[in-house]
Parts: C-alpha cells; sequence; structure tokens
C-alpha cells in the first residue's frame, strides 16, 4: 500500500539553519504516530514542513495522489500557546473557518449545520456563542480539534494538544482521538511519554534527525539500534520516559 | 436643540457633518482590524511618517494629502523591509519610521518660503475645514473598504485570527495583508483632516475598546465601534463649536469619556 505521506532526505529550519536535517518518514493510512524529542529537537518544524509552512531545503515530501493539491485533506491543531486568546472571535466562527480547508464551497446554511452538529458531537454545543477568551484549556482544545475536524481530514495532525488541559479531558481526548484513528492516520507531538506509550502504535523520536520505532514499546534493542536516547522508568502504573541529547 | 438643527444650514457645518460620518465608519471598521491584530503601533507609525509627506508637498507645491499618501505607503513597505530584510526588530524599525518621516516633515516645513497656515490642521486635525473634494476621496475610500469587508469577512477574519491555518488552508494570507496595509495607509491619510496626525489613532482605537466591553463578535465590534466613533465625533463636533475648542482634541475628550464612562458601568452593574 502506498503511504499517504512520505519523507524522503528532508532538511528544512528557519533561516537557513536547519532544525531537521536528512529526515526520511512514511505515514500510512491507519497510523498513529506519536512524535517525541527535546525543545527545539524539530517536532514542531516536522509538522510544518508536513503541511506547507515551511519550505524544504533539501528532500522532498510527497503525498499521495488523492491527498495531493493546495488544499490538502490534513486537519491541523496548532499549539494553542501561539493562539491569541484576546482575539475577538466566537466558538462558532473558529470552528466555521475549519471549513476553508474544503475544495467545494457549500451553502451558508449546511455550513451553519455542519459546525452544529460537530460541536453537540463534542459535547461542546453550549459554548457555540461564546468568545474564545472566556474558555478553559479543555474547551480551548475542544475547539480547536472541532476546527481540525470539520473537513473530514484523511489525516489529523496535532501540536502538544495536552498542554493547559486538566487529566479527565486528556482521557476524553485521547479516547476520541482513538476513535477517530479508525477511519483517520493521526500524527501527534505530545510531552507526555505516558500518554504517548498508551495510546500511539509507532513513535518518531525527534533531535535534528528523525528515529523511527515500529512499535509504541521501546526496547533496549531499539535504544541500542537508532542510538536513541530515551530511558523508561517504571513507575507504579505509568511508565515515564525520559529523554536526553541524541549523541552525535 | 433649534440651535443645533440651525447649524445644519451652514454649509461647512454640513460638510464636517459628513465627513464625521465617513471618518466613523473607516476608522471603525479599520480600528477593529488593527486592535484584533496587536498592530497598533505600526499603524501609528505610518501615520506621523506621513508628516513628512505632507512636508514634502508643502516644499514642493502639490497636494498634502497626495504626499502623505506617498509616505505612509513607503514607510508601510519600509517597516516590512526593515523588519524581515534587515532583520531589526519590528517595534525598532516602527519607531525608526516614525520619527523619520516626523522629522522629514519638519525640515521640508522649514525649508519652505513663506508661512504654512494649515500645519495645524494637519497635525491636529480641523474636521470644520474639509473640503468637498476631500469628502469625495473619503466616500470612495468608504466604499473600497465596505466592499472589501463585506466580500471577504470570512477570510479577512480567519488569516487575522490564525495566519498559520488559513495558510495550510492555501489562503493568499500575503497578498490580504499587504492589501488590508494599504487600506489602513489610506485610512490614516484621508482622516487626518477630521483629527489630525497626533490624534488619529483615538478614532482607531478607542471607539474599539468601548465596543469591545459589549461584545467578542468580529463583525459585532466592527458595527459598534462605528457607533461608538460616529457618536464620539459628532459629540466632539458640537462640542468644539458650542465651547470654541480646537475639534480633534474635544473628539477625542469626548470618545475617552464615553469610553469611561461605559466601562465605569461596567464595573458597578
Amino acid at each position: 500500500m502506498d503511504p499517504l505521506i512520505k519523507i524522503v532526505n528532508l532538511t528544512v529550519g528557519y533561516d537557513k539553519t536547519p532544525v531537521l536535517k536528512g529526515v526520511n518518514l512514511e505515514i500510512f493510512e491507519h497510523d498513529f504516530l506519536g512524535v517525541i524529542g527535546p525543545n527545539g529537537g524539530g517536532k514542531t518544524t516536522l509538522l510544518k514542513a508536513i503541511l506547507g509552512l515551511l519550505k524544504p531545503t533539501e528532500g522532498k515530501i510527497e503525498f499521495r495522489n488523492d491527498i495531493k493539491g493546495k488544499k490538502k485533506p490534513i486537519g491541523y491543531l496548532p499549539q494553542v500557546r501561539h493562539i491569541d486568546r484576546k482575539f475577538p472571535i466566537t466558538v462558532f466562527d473558529v470552528v466555521k473557518s475549519g471549513l476553508m480547508m474544503l475544495n467545494d464551497s457549500i451553502s451558508l446554511v449546511s455550513e451553519k449545520q455542519r459546525v452544529d452538529d460537530l460541536l453537540n458531537e463534542m459535547g461542546i454545543f453550549e459554548i457555540r456563542d461564546k468568545a474564545i477568551g472566556e474558555l478553559s484549556g479543555g474547551q480551548m482544545q475542544r475547539v480547536y480539534l472541532c476546527r481540525a475536524l470539520i473537513s473530514n481530514p484523511k489525516i489529523l495532525i496535532l501540536d502538544e494538544p495536552d498542554t493547559f488541559v486538566d487529566n479527565r479531558f486528556e482521557g476524553e481526548l485521547y479516547e476520541k482521538l482513538r476513535e477517530l484513528n479508525q477511519n483517520i492516520s493521526i500524527v501527534l507531538v505530545s510531552h507526555d511519554m505516558g500518554t504517548i506509550v498508551k495510546y500511539v502504535k509507532t513513535i518518531a523520536c525527534v533531535n535534528e534527525k528523525l528515529h523511527y520505532h515500529s512499535s509504541n514499546r521501546i526496547t533496549q534493542k531499539d535504544l541500542d539500534e537508532y542510538n536513541c536516547p530515551i530511558q523508561i522508568i517504571k513507575y507504579g502504573e505509568v511508565p515515564h520516559i525520559i529523554l536526553k541529547h541524541h549523541p552525535e | 436643540m433649534s440651535a443645533v438643527i440651525e447649524l445644519f444650514k451652514y454649509d461647512f457645518f454640513l460638510k464636517a457633518f459628513i465627513a464625521a460620518v465617513f471618518a466613523s465608519i473607516s476608522c471603525g471598521v479599520i480600528g477593529s482590524y488593527i486592535v484584533s491584530r496587536r498592530i497598533v503601533f505600526i499603524s501609528g507609525g505610518i501615520t506621523h511618517a506621513s508628516f513628512g509627506g505632507i512636508g514634502l508637498a508643502f516644499f514642493l507645491g502639490f497636494n498634502p494629502i497626495l504626499g502623505a499618501v506617498i509616505f505612509a505607503i513607503i514607510s508601510a513597505l519600509g517597516i516590512q523591509f526593515f523588519t524581515k530584510v534587515a532583520e531589526i526588530r519590528e517595534d525598532s524599525s516602527i519607531a525608526i519610521w516614525w520619527s523619520l518621516g516626523m522629522a522629514l516633515g519638519i525640515i521640508f516645513v522649514f525649508l519652505t518660503p513663506g508661512y504654512t497656515p494649515n500645519l495645524m490642521s494637519y497635525l491636529f486635525g480641523n474636521i470644520l475645514t474639509v473640503t468637498v473634494s476631500e469628502l469625495w476621496w473619503m466616500l470612495a475610500l468608504n466604499i473600497v473598504i465596505i466592499s472589501f469587508f463585506v466580500l471577504f469577512f470570512s477570510k479577512i477574519l480567519y488569516i487575522a485570527f490564525d495566519e498559520e491555518f488559513a495558510k495550510t488552508a492555501g489562503l493568499p494570507v500575503d497578498f490580504f495583508n499587504y492589501l488590508i496595509m494599504s487600506l489602513i495607509a489610506l485610512t490614516v491619510v484621508l482622516n487626518i483632516r477630521v483629527v489630525g496626525i497626533i490624534l488619529i489613532l483615538s478614532l482607531l482605537t478607542i471607539p474599539q475598546a468601548t465596543a469591545n466591553l459589549f461584545t467578542n463578535d468580529f463583525k459585532k465590534l466592527l458595527i459598534l465601534s462605528s457607533v461608538f466613533a460616529f457618536i464620539g465625533t459628532i459629540s466632539g463636533l458640537f462640542i468644539s463649536y458650542f465651547l470654541d475648542i480646537p475639534s480633534g482634541a474635544a473628539i477625542i475628550f469626548t470618545l475617552v469619556i464615553i469610553f469611561g464612562i461605559l466601562r465605569l458601568m461596567k464595573v458597578f452593574i
């Protein structure tokens, strides 16, 4: 089966300073890829390259025929800390803005219907007319998840959706993602290793280079083989993983 | 009341009234965008830089508003260039263009032989001396702004709110940004006669702050800001006439008082 996205020898960064070097990665249907790595290691850069927000200096990113084009069926949930919470916009309008990902325009009535249906499905219909500044962290994430999902994407890309949310919502979020994963491929950047290990199917460790682990169990063999500096510490029920710098 | 109605029989007052309507709409709409995107400072830079163009126009003897338009656009582009290409911090490049424009204006005015009587009206505005041709220009600007915001409302909102997300959807983000920057420059320049270079930031921010007390919906903010701008401008105009104080200052004073009263009411109610 052809991969949805095929990244070949990708070098990309800001202002000629490469953040990622020689990265190779394939994303297939039904994938649930967890992207981990230290701050500044290039996790967000990788996502931005896939989204076309950063142009590769070397290498290429290929998309399968059915997701090619100017508007790709990719849902994106950016880091919420980069969003201006004082911006005068309602929840309804934020979610509706996700519809600009569609290639065909739909009528205003069906736009409204679609937004309302999704808000209902996600259980946040009651905050429909609130300003985003009035929301809690969990509500914010749900709103941005709705915005990413409303265009029915084939791939969902999430950049740290677990920041500013409480434990209860975090659990709900990942159960929702697991459910969505039956139809959509998911790429997830997270700091929470416990979550990564619990929910994702495969892991990419990003620190300038990318090390791919084809399961969510990182064994000592993986560590030796990929030279990936992850330590797994068992602490009660939840495995805790600590990252060090990648050795050159 | 009859004294107020009487005023509209005067040609100059009628023109001032129409100018107030046009200024309220253009500044209400463009100001809401500026405030929402937090680009007040860059707008201030462009406004003040346009004084250089007014000075140049006095010196060379052409229409000061044209000079202001040219300098406004040059400074808007200059700020972008300084920030992106020359890698100067954005707030510093704004300040550089801000003061450079003012300095050039003063130099040109100083070099112009004879007395320049209109200078004060460009710095502090005088809505009572607006000319018919200026009104036509303001009308044209209002038509452009209203049609642009009506036709592309969603796109403008989405880009303003989350530029990056809009880019992933393939929206022409840079094109829209440049277009709106030009509209900001034109709005500032064509409204200089109403409140003046030094005071125009008030029309772009105070009615918006007042409107923001009541709504957090971008569309409602555009409309409500224009309404508050209109109330402030008209009241200021009357106060200016009856108390015989400069119109620009009277308008701003009124805008601030309205904001203050409503803000306090919100605290106590």
